[in-house]
């Protein structure tokens, strides 16, 4: 019987996120100074902006994986795809939320729809909430896999695109903190963001062998099932948008 | 805890200091439900293994009880015989 490959290494990788969390919470409140402009407030930056990014990559690594699928036919793609795009779209809540909260607090509005930065993020999510509804509407696993592995991977191109689009926009009042050049955070608070950031990539990718883990657990005990008691004795109970 | 006051700036706990509790709580909660969600199906299969397990020893018993049967069954003579 084979062994639950995303199992292993997991506990490490759990305590090694933890162990960054909580070093970017510290910094957060205990070390980056208050910003000049915005004050207080600007402390929700140090989970918005690295929640929005870890969204945005793992939109584009499940397409990374959505094409490996394409390529290879191994059904595991697809699912390590649907995982990291499920993934993302909660990340991208959180992000969303949070952003929203510094909007209210910062311009004194939950949300500004002249704004391409905002509207661009959210239609972003809203085409990926899509993602899990067309999977639903397929019944045959191969072409629900096969149709939801082109769809990673045209609004997968799209968020690179959409992002540029934005980056190229002049009229926006939402700030920007990062660029090429290295952005205008002063050290103490970049050094902040970039654990930040590191922390909540780790938490993504420990959160998606989680799920991984969980769902390949399940596909094992199913097969098993099939093995030992006969043929209807490992299937689902209804249908399922997630890759069996 | 009075140490981590003491380095501690002074937080705004006015305006400002309810909009970031509320932004960090919010993303805290999100992740909570979601490991919740997690854990209640790491709990499913760890049921359905249970009852798997189960079922395995029900069939294993029957087709001992079977195979047990049938060896009984071979030292016997065949009825018709005994008749005979």
């Amino acid at each position: 019987m084979r062994t639950n490959t995303y199992g292993r290494g997991l506990p490490g990788l759990a305590l090694a996120t933890v162990v960054m969390l909580c070093a970017a919470l510290a910094l957060t409140f205990f070390y980056a100074p208050l910003d000049a402009n915005q004050g207080f407030v600007q402390k929700i930056f140090y989970i918005h902006v690295p929640l929005a990014i870890v969204t945005l990559c793992g939109f584009i690594a499940a397409a990374g994986m959505a094409i490996m699928y394409l390529r290879s036919g191994d059904r595991k793609w697809d699912m390590r795809s649907y995982v990291a795009i499920h993934m993302a779209l909660i990340f991208g809540i959180g992000g969303l939320i949070a952003g929203s909260i510094w909007a209210k607090a910062s311009w004194g509005h939950w949300w500004v729809w002249s704004e391409p930065t905002l509207v661009s993020y959210l239609i972003v999510l809203l085409l990926y909430c899509t993602y899990q509804p067309l999977r639903f509407s397929i019944e045959d696993p191969e072409r629900q896999a096969m149709y939801a592995s082109v769809f990673a991977v045209v609004a997968g191109a799209f968020v690179p695109l959409n992002f540029l689009a934005v980056r190229l926009a002049t009229a926006y009042v939402h700030p920007r903190v990062l660029n090429l050049e290295g952005g205008a955070l002063p050290g103490s608070m970049k050094l902040t963001f970039y654990v930040s950031l590191i922390g909540f990539a780790l938490l993504y990718v420990t959160l998606w062998r989680y799920e991984m883990a969980a769902k390949e657990a399940r596909s094992q005990l199913r097969r098993l099932r099939r093995t030992l008691l006969g043929d209807d004795a490992g299937r689902p109970y209804g249908r399922s948008a997630a890759p069996l | 805890m009075s140490l981590l006051f003491a380095i501690a700036p002074a937080l705004p706990l006015g305006k400002a200091g309810k909009y970031v509790a509320a932004a960090y709580i919010v993303v805290f909660v999100l992740l909570l439900v979601y490991v919740s969600i997690m854990a209640t199906r790491a709990q499913r299969t760890q049921r359905e293994l249970d009852q798997l397990r189960r079922d395995v020893e029900a069939v294993k018993a029957a087709r001992e009880l079977e195979e047990s049967e049938d060896a009984a069954g071979e030292g016997r003579e065949p009825r018709s015989r005994q008749i005979v």
